[in-house]
């Protein structure tokens, strides 16, 4: 069972973002980086479908040299190769970013003479949040896909995913190879042991050029929204002010 | 928000030390207190938020020890404190001997040490593979604290006692100071500005940015420190409550590991010192976990992941164990160590409150509330006075170069005389160059390069063969030559020329002068123009607050003059002591003048050679000062000595210094001169004379009687301290200062060994000393006595045990040696009736 | 004339929410007369279909297929690609749901058309092309984009955009849509199943009671759940909660959560870090309960009681309970 998971460097932000002068890039010089939640637990998931069926995990990322950083944190936990398809562009969009993921598959199963039972992806990234790459990458690649996924089991020849939408369980079976995206909550992501923490200081990360097609879409600003800074009203402290509540219950409509 | 409300004291910053600051001043009887912070209560997001939070009881300075103490009896009884013991472990044979040291030292401070095998630490820290340590020092006090909780239940003490008002995710925007009285008057911020004459800073990493804001300026700077948390450990499922197994300290490798719950915490002082400018600390909004837990560099953290491994190979080699929580934690660094505190010398009822640890947190405020109520803590911290610093101390470029060098010294070995590499060359006295061509050694104190030997004296090491105490261990051998003996005796046989350029001089000028002196100093001060008086200062209850010289060279003119370590300090003891109508001035000259100190039976003589002005015992008083002509230059001589020996401490205006040097220097060739270091002035010369140093024996736990230094009389003139001095005078001392002398300094293993100071002094029978009022004996002082050939030693001891000739014992690298009372007072060993001195 | 084409979610109530917000999108997309056509999954309501006309749909798709029994995203987006390949189709737009994203997506692969999701407004420019803004970081920030393409797929955000009937009803045509389908594409469909303890779904709740750490524990949860059903509503977490272990994953509310839309959000012992707030931001009403004035929540809540959860939440209730069977008595 080989395990192809896409990640994505992306800044950890706090509560407040804090943008650059140029309205165009968050100011990213105190805050480390990361993989997105839902990234982390696709990277947990691969190593637990590889934990129970054997074989091997990749962890791929399209980015900036620094993004090695994030493929060996990877490795810390489990993964047991790595590749980076290196660029220095920014505002990469979906569709150039589904083409770049989708030659590198083909071109690693190509010179591995096997294909990636699995492609798996986060749901969506923490920051551009297209919800889209994972699924142009598998019609690209002629495989059924599954998003949101929330529990996934792995059989011969087929993945079983499920998710829950609006109170009801939807599950898919794909025919594999497949390609999933997963969401934050599918798994518990194990933290990296020191051992695996040494392991991925050693580990060699494969690099690919990627070719990166043009976007028709262009980022011009960002621009953190605005909250007015109001105060609650307080109704009270304690048990006493429950009277006030149900009050303010009965007014919404909230009780009859 | 345009309305000001009136407050006794604004706080700002609720980590521990604000929190700790706002309960001691209610307990002392404040009210109308308001305690800002930028961030969310309990954890506004500053160091103490992250804070390893164990307490190692002993600390290399008998202040951070005290505060160290004060605060853990503070979180025992807030309930916070939970025992877990501690070990320092020893990879290295060097490391061995300064766990023995500390071993000795922690017995002076009566601090519970044990020093142990590594079988013993096995048993204790199964975990621990002891084939990778050689010795270990055990200090069962050692603990853990919840220091949030305690900051949390003494704010909350503060306010329940109706005193305190708390205003979280308030931002300071200004601090308003009166131009006029330099005092400051109010404080804004983003939820209501405040009228007040005080406002205490307790900000952390913050507090320069916070003090610029008023014009002051608190020298620390924000560092990293790394530190990660590993878990589920399985062996710590089991336990009960946030620790059951000892803290280890691995100080080889600058690393600590320490059970937290379920997890090992690791932490490291081993990486590259990362300093982050104040300005660049991310808000509590930006920051991904708190401004003071910065993203992790993992590959700073690397090596310490080895030796971790190598330490506790099973328990964190587990494949199921993971690295949980990973930050570049900020914490405060200022440039000698430190904490800053004190009333800012900048503006006036600013105080800064900040570097601080959470081992001594509680103590601080305690002791800065104490301190701001009635000018007295009752622990000593002058040590960590703000006002301490020199304006070049509190640049940016000093403060981060010193950070950065102390930084990897913090478990490290540091010799109580060590240099710094960095940060070198910064105030030269004007014969600088002269010394230099003499083979100089230069230590650097105050900024100033001044020489501790010169090498041009290695040819008296030939002439006084085995008198000069020669040293084979290595520790007492570093920072030091035995050409400081052989300067010493050729000084007592010839003359010895000394480099006093640091000397910090401040003039008191004006009408009220007199008066102004007279209320300060212990001494008389309305002496005859042109005497010297040696003085004290004395606090209100009677301790020493300083100790130095001061000429009468005019009706209404006073030169003051003290060490440079103090000399920062003293000026704002005296500043904040004059009249407020400015009918009294102080000035520094400092940089004015500089000061050669010329001395020994031949002073005269070479002096004679290059004035005309009459410089015979009949001509120039002892204690007395005048203005002379040394070859053409025109010098302030003044006769004292504070190495026993005839001569005087010449002043000429600092552009002529290297040629009053030059004049001296070649003047004496025909009588024995020989350039002489610090290595005398300060140690050799004074302790054969039994001479007492601020800052050693003279400190605020102490007094004038117990210091064996009181007149027959005191002055019928009020000054600071006399009502308690007068008390003190009518009763028995509890302990009496001593001049102890090392009887045989054999050690086990065949070597001598010479203590530096610190050291414990034992009874007969191995029992450690505490005078009536609870203070421990120990070594205040110590050096060679070359003139006597004996090693010398200063001590407080119990007054019933301080007997001439009482047989004592001193303990040093774990080992005992005899030591014997040689005088119990003031009397000198060396020329007891000072004719030398009187000559 | 320009088209513009809606996939329409529907639920028992007739038209969710978030698609009434995405016909109000679609309207608002250029200034040119449009045509605006509905794709559903499933034959509507009568409800449903009085819903649409007063959004402005005038012409109604539904997907009819022997082969498809339950959710296909596959199926759904060849009808959309049926529905808008005539050059005149301006735009395709659904709700920012998972489903509304995960079909526009398959869109996007099968034409290679762009998709720009979670968007809050767009304009046809003059000359072609579209300015556009859209959330990033779950909402925290906003991005203003040009998109150079004749036409495009939006999804809508779920909580920016209000939802705004037409100025004119209009009378819809009905129809069925038939698509092509392939082997592959006929086999991605959802089997769905309902768990028998359903309870009200988090994402369409009208009251949501949330619990944080404030909670003290998993136990402490008993009365928020209580509270939750009292007032028909739906339980709630922090993500602190979930990974803490006390509390399902499902019930996180927040950025990487669900986000919610109720009438009144109940915070209960929730700080109020900003990765929350994106979730409930668009409650109309929030009431936080905690100890602590300043806490962050305090700045977005409407109403705030200062005190322990473990105390008000069960005097609440009690209130409460009292209240309903005082009006049983009268």
């Amino acid at each position: 069972m080989d395990v192809l998971v896409c990640v994505k460097r992306v800044p950890m932000v706090g509560g407040r973002i804090a943008l650059q002068p140029d309205q165009r890039h968050i100011d990213t010089t105190l805050l480390g980086f990361t993989v997105s939640p839902h990234e982390e637990c696709a990277v947990e998931e691969a190593v637990q479908v590889t934990e129970a069926h054997g074989g091997e995990v990749t962890v791929l990322t399209l980015g900036p040299p620094e993004a090695a950083e994030q493929l060996r944190a990877a490795v810390s936990v489990g993964a047991a190769s790595a590749v980076l398809l290196p660029t220095e562009e920014e505002g990469l969009g979906p569709i150039a970013t589904a083409r770049a993921i989708t030659s590198a598959v083909t071109r690693l199963e190509r010179e591995r003479s096997r294909v990636f039972d699995l492609v798996m992806f986060g749901n969506e990234a923490a920051d551009t949040g297209d919800y889209q790459v994972g699924i142009r990458v598998a019609h690209a690649l002629g495989r059924a896909v599954a998003t949101g996924v929330k529990q996934l089991e792995v059989t011969a020849g087929e993945a079983v995913a499920r998710r829950e939408y609006r109170g009801a369980e939807e599950l898919f079976r794909l025919p594999l190879p497949a390609v999933v995206t997963v969401k934050e909550g599918i798994n518990l992501p194990r933290y990296p042991s020191l051992p695996g923490r040494m392991r991925a200081k050693k580990a060699t990360i494969v690099t690919f050029v990627p070719e990166t097609p043009d976007e028709a879409v262009e980022m011009r600003t960002l621009r953190v929204p605005t909250s007015e800074r109001r105060s609650a009203e307080v109704l009270g402290h304690g048990k006493e002010a429950v009277p006030a509540l149900v009050s303010l219950l009965e007014k919404m409509g909230v009780v009859s | 928000m345009t309305d000001r409300t009136q407050v006794s004291a604004v706080v700002i910053g609720a980590g521990i030390v604000g929190n700790s600051l706002v309960y001691h001043l209610a307990r002392l009887g404040w009210k109308d207190l308001v305690l800002l912070d930028k961030g969310p209560m309990p954890n506004p997001g500053g160091s103490t938020g992250h804070a390893s939070n164990f307490i190692y009881p002993i600390d290399y300075s008998k202040m951070m020890t005290e505060l160290t103490a004060d605060s853990t009896a503070q979180y025992e009884e807030l309930g916070v404190f939970t025992r877990s013991g501690g070990l320092e472990v020893a990879r290295t044979s060097e490391r061995e001997e300064e766990l023995r040291r500390r071993a000795s030292q922690a017995r002076a401070w009566h601090i519970d040490c044990e020093l142990i095998t590594p079988g013993d630490v096995h048993k204790l820290v199964p975990y621990l593979d002891p084939k990778v340590i050689t010795m270990a020092a055990w200090f069962p006090s050692v603990g853990v604290v919840d220091s949030l909780r305690a900051g949390t239940i003494m704010r909350e003490r503060a306010q329940g006692e109706g005193a305190l008002t708390v205003r979280a995710n308030t931002e300071v925007l200004g601090i308003d100071v009166d131009p006029a009285t330099r005092r400051v008057t109010g404080v804004r911020t983003s939820t209501g500005d405040y009228e007040t004459d005080t406002v205490a800073i307790c900000c952390g990493v913050w507090s320069p940015r916070i003090a610029r804001m008023a014009g002051a300026s608190i020298p620390l700077t924000p560092i990293v420190h790394q530190m990660i948390s590993v878990g589920p450990i399985p062996l710590f499922a089991d336990t009960v409550g946030e620790i059951a197994y000892p803290i280890v300290r691995d100080v080889d490798t600058n690393m600590y590991e320490r059970q937290h719950g379920g997890d090992m915490e690791v932490g490291s002082y081993a990486h590259r010192a990362i300093i982050v400018r104040p300005d660049t600390i991310p808000s509590n909004e930006e920051a991904a976990l708190s401004p003071t837990e910065l993203p992790f560099t993992e590959e700073d953290f690397d090596p310490q992941l080895e030796q971790a491994l190598e330490l506790m190979p099973e328990l964190l080699g587990d494949e199921n164990v993971g690295i949980r929580y990973a930050i570049n934690g900020l914490i405060s660094m200022t440039p000698d160590g430190h904490p800053l505190l004190g009333e800012t010398p900048e503006v006036k009822g600013l105080w800064s409150v900040a570097a601080s640890w959470i081992k001594e947190g509680p103590g601080i405020g305690r002791a800065v509330a104490e301190w701001m109520t009635s000018g007295e803590p009752e622990i000593e911290i002058a040590e960590a006075d703000i006002s301490r610093f020199y304006d070049f101390q509190r640049t940016v470029r000093h403060v981060e170069a010193r950070a950065s060098e102390g930084f990897n010294r913090m478990y490290g070995i540091v010799h109580p005389a060590e240099q710094w590499s960095d940060e070198r060359d910064i105030r030269l006295a004007p014969m600088f160059e002269a010394e230099k061509k003499l083979g100089a050694r230069f230590f650097q104190t105050a900024g100033w390069e001044r020489p501790h030997w010169y090498e041009s004296n290695a040819p008296l090491l030939e002439r006084y063969g085995d008198a000069v105490m020669p040293r084979s261990a290595e520790w007492e051998s570093r920072w030091w030559s035995p050409i400081v003996n052989a300067e010493h005796l050729a000084m007592r046989d010839g003359c010895g020329l000394v480099d006093l350029s640091a000397f910090v001089e401040l003039d008191v000028t004006g009408p009220a002068a007199l008066e102004a002196m007279q209320r300060i100093a212990v001494a008389q001060m309305d002496v005859p123009v042109g005497r010297v008086v040696y003085t004290s200062f004395l606090d209100a209850r009677g301790g020493f607050r300083a100790d130095l010289t001061i000429m009468r060279l005019g009706p209404d003119h006073f030169r003051v003059v003290t060490g440079g370590a103090h000399g920062m300090a003293d000026k704002k003891w005296i500043s904040d002591h004059l009249p407020a109508d400015g009918s009294a001035q102080i000035a520094d000259l400092t940089s004015a003048w500089t000061t050669i100190g010329l001395w020994g039976p031949n002073a005269r003589k070479t002096l004679a050679e290059v004035t005309a002005d009459d410089v015979t015992h009949e001509g120039f008083a002892f204690g007395t000062c005048r203005p002379i002509e040394v070859n053409g230059i025109c010098v302030l001589a003044s006769r004292i000595s504070y190495v026993g020996e005839l001569g005087w401490e010449i002043y000429a205006p600092f552009e002529q210094g290297a040629r009053l040097w030059e004049t001296l220097y070649e003047a004496g060739q025909g009588h024995g001169l020989v350039p002489a270091g610090i290595g005398v002035y300060g140690t050799t010369g004074r302790l054969e004379k039994g001479y007492r140093a601020y800052g050693n024996e003279l400190t605020a736990d102490y007094d004038l009687v117990e210091a064996g230094m009181t007149r027959p009389s005191v002055k019928k003139q009020d000054f600071i301290g006399k009502d308690a001095y007068m008390a003190r005078r009518e009763s028995e001392p509890a302990a009496t200062l001593c001049t102890l002398t090392l009887e045989d300094p054999t050690a086990s293993d065949g070597r001598k060994r010479y203590p530096l100071g610190g050291e414990p002094i034992l009874t007969k029978d191995g029992r450690g000393m505490k005078d009536g009022r609870g203070r421990p004996s120990y070594v205040t002082s110590a050096g060679s006595g070359p003139s006597l050939g004996k090693h010398l030693m200063l001590a407080y001891l119990p007054t019933e045990l301080a007997e001439e000739g009482a047989e004592l014992l001193v303990e040093y690298m774990a080992e005992r040696f005899p030591v014997r009372v040689a005088v119990a007072g003031s009397t000198p060993l060396f020329d007891p009736a000072n004719e030398r001195v009187k000559a | 004339m320009t088209k513009v084409v809606c996939y329409v979610e529907l639920d028992a109530d007739g038209v969710v929410d978030a698609s009434a917000r995405a016909l109000t999108f679609a309207r608002g997309i250029t200034t040119r007369p449009t045509t605006l056509a509905a794709l559903l999954p499933s034959p509507p309501t009568a409800e449903a279909l009085g819903q649409l006309q007063s959004f402005g749909v005038s012409d109604v798709a539904v997907l009819e297929h022997d082969g498809i029994s339950g959710y296909s995203p596959t199926a759904l987006s060849r009808c959309l690609d049926a529905m808008s390949g005539e050059e005149d189709t301006l735009a395709v737009v659904a709700a920012a749901t998972d489903h509304g994203n995960e079909v526009l997506a398959h869109l996007a692969a099968t034409t290679g058309r762009d998709f720009v999701a979670v968007c809050t407004a767009a304009r046809e420019e003059d000359g072609g092309g579209f300015s556009l803004t859209r959330h990033r970081w779950g909402g925290s920030l906003l991005e203003d984009s040009v998109l150079r393409a004749p036409r495009a797929i939006f999804s809508v955000s779920t909580d920016a955009v209000p939802p705004v009937p037409a100025p004119a009803a209009t009378a819809p045509t009905t129809r069925t849509i038939r698509p092509e389908l392939s082997a592959q594409e006929l086999a991605l469909q959802a089997a769905e199943s309902r768990p028998e303890s359903s309870g009200v779904a988090l994402a369409s709740a009208k009251v949501v009671v949330s619990g944080g750490r404030g909670v003290g524990g998993p136990e402490g949860f008993a009365v928020i759940e209580e509270l939750a059903a009292l007032l028909g509503g739906a339980v709630g977490v922090s993500r602190v909660v979930t990974s803490l272990g006390w509390r399902p994953h499902r019930e996180q509310v927040g950025q990487t959560g669900t986000k919610v839309t109720p009438d009144l959000y109940l915070a209960c012992g929730i700080s109020g870090a900003i990765q929350h707030l994106a979730g409930c931001q668009s409650a109309k009403q929030m009431v936080a309960i905690n100890t602590d004035p300043d806490a962050p929540i305090m700045a977005r809540a409407d109403y705030a009681v200062i005190g322990d959860v473990s105390e008000v939440l069960p005097a609440l209730v009690a209130a409460l309970g009292e209240r309903r069977s005082r009006g049983r008595g009268e």
